[in-house]
């Protein structure tokens, strides 16, 4: 499958030769056999299928390197799959969203110290257009053509983002029963947008068999996975920065494939043999919703592995019934004395209102998900409400009217006069 | 004996002479994976772990459903079904 030069890449590269500029990372190892390989367009290792990850050789960065760079994750640059200068090329430069202190939140749950990461902040309002600006970057290196994905909607809408914004074609597969935010959403940017008479994972199937024939499309999520979910690392480096350099106690994550919380973590690990944090315990916490919770019910039955499930949840953008991070989910929040929950779409709602009303954040269904497994954590005992707790917000609430519409609405309808405001009581 | 054509990932074209998609007889999975391990020596060992099951990181599909969702290795193969086999990769 030798790959062509395509416009982006400076070089002509194929699978067999040195990929083109990575940065600082130096080599594809197997998470589950350990295999090594060169780095390149590869992301199921070649002995046992496993996932790939990126190695690196983080030479002798330091805080204040990333202190001096961009306000955007690559001031992340020299811990990520990407060249030094990723900065001057055509990107959405998402990051830097805010750590808002939520101590309205925190006295209506009964916790002492809680901080919400609301990644709606971001250009396409979710952490999605993080791992696509990676995924970008490692894309033009290794000359990839066309920038592509299945997706359940937030990740559709930072590819045709990202693809409009540097100028190249996108093609965009998602689930025909979608939020229509998500739809329009998406459709706005141009390019190749094609929903599915199926669910996710059906549509995920498709991906991946398209991405056999397809040697010059980058799915994001499929074939440059590795470099891909690389970007959510800066999620965990951004809240470590704005704490003042150190890590929080608890952290609650949404879990869809599992890709962000695994690699959170792998962010926290990092900065401690950086010497950039102090290394002290945290423990890790997996959020998902009733209708698609296949970790959580691996969790609780104590299995290693995930049996997948067929989705039925409000919580669209977590429903992957077949998560192929979940089992290193389970790993992580064992590991750290974290666990993992889910939640019924009713409380999904109410997680949604809740936010809402506490914090001034509107967040989509995945951060209803979020604050509805926090509450369940807190009132069963699980989580610790003395103990400073992160928990990310990793949409916006615009792409999921339909979550709330039918439960919110103005105070009252009245006539354009003073008697009618005061008829109504509203004083 | 019932015929059915296998769609074979990239990953794994090295076994079938970068055939992207293979003809393989049996009347269940486990029958076909032992077909093509016939034709194609070596891609069994890929397909499945050391105890025979389906790894961990690997997807098969008959016709359009998950084996996992149906009766695994013992799912049956109709005549002119369709099996794919895909790396578990999956993103949101």
């Amino acid at each position: 499958m030798g790959r062509k030069a395509s416009l982006m890449a400076p070089t002509p590269v194929n699978d067999l030769t040195p990929a083109g500029n990575l940065g600082p990372a130096t080599a594809l190892v197997c998470r589950e056999c350990g295999h090594r390989r060169e780095l390149g367009a590869f992301y199921a290792c070649e002995e046992c299928f496993g996932p790939l990850e990126i190695e690196y050789d983080f030479g002798g960065l330091t805080r204040a390197d990333i202190e001096s760079g961009p306000a955007n994750i690559w001031r992340y640059r020299g811990l990520l799959p990407v060249p030094e200068n990723v900065a001057d090329t055509p990107n959405t430069e998402p990051g830097l969203t805010r750590l808002v202190r939520a101590d309205n939140l925190a006295e209506a749950l009964g916790l002492q110290r809680l901080w919400v990461k609301d990644d709606s902040g971001n250009p396409t309002h979710s952490f999605k257009d993080r791992v696509v600006a990676v995924a970008l970057a490692a894309a033009r290196e290794l000359g990839f053509k066309v920038l592509a994905c299945p997706s359940t909607g937030n990740l559709a809408n930072a590819v045709a983002a990202a693809a409009a914004r540097a100028g190249i074609r996108s093609a965009v597969f998602v689930p025909s029963n979608l939020e229509q935010q998500k739809i329009i959403t998406t459709a706005v940017y141009g390019g190749t947008f094609v929903t599915v008479d199926g669910n996710y994972d059906d549509v995920n199937r498709l991906a991946s068999e398209i991405a056999g024939e397809q040697d010059d499309w980058a799915f994001v999520n499929v074939n440059v996975r590795p470099y891909y979910a690389e970007g959510s690392k800066t999620l965990g480096y951004e809240i470590a920065e704005q704490l003042g350099w150190r890590l929080p106690d608890q952290i609650v994550v949404p879990v869809a494939s599992g890709s962000q919380l695994t690699k959170i973590d792998k962010a926290f690990q990092e900065l401690i043999k950086l010497g950039f944090v102090e290394d002290r315990p945290y423990r890790v916490f997996g959020a998902q919703a009733e209708g698609c919770g296949p970790v959580s019910a691996a969790f609780k039955a104590g299995h290693d592995v995930v049996r997948p499930v067929k989705p039925d949840t409000i919580a669209k953008s977590l429903a992957i019934g077949n998560p192929a991070d979940g089992p290193y989910v389970l790993d992580v929040v064992r590991r750290t004395g974290g666990a993992v929950e889910d939640v019924t779409d009713a409380q999904v709602v109410d997680g949604i209102r809740l936010l809402a009303r506490t914090e001034g954040i509107f967040g989509e269904t995945a951060g209803g998900v979020t604050v509805g497994v926090l509450k369940k954590l807190i009132d069963d005992g699980t989580l610790d409400p003395s103990a400073e707790t992160v928990i990310i917000n990793s949409g916006d609430g615009l792409k999921t009217l339909d979550a709330v519409s039918p439960v919110v609405a103005p105070s009252a309808n009245i006539a354009p006069s003073l008697a009618a405001f005061r008829a109504a009581g509203l004083a | 004996m019932s015929t059915v054509s296998v769609r074979i990932p990239t990953i794994l074209r090295t076994y079938t002479g970068g055939e992207s998609e293979v003809k393989a007889e049996g009347a269940t999975l486990r029958a076909v994976i032992a077909d093509l391990e016939a034709s194609h020596t070596g891609i069994a060992a890929r397909i499945l772990d050391d105890n025979g099951k389906i790894r961990r990181f690997v997807n098969v599909y008959v016709g359009d459903e998950d084996v996992r969702f149906a009766d695994g290795l013992d799912t049956p193969t109709p005549a002119g079904a369709q099996v794919s086999i895909i790396p578990a990769v999956a993103g949101g």
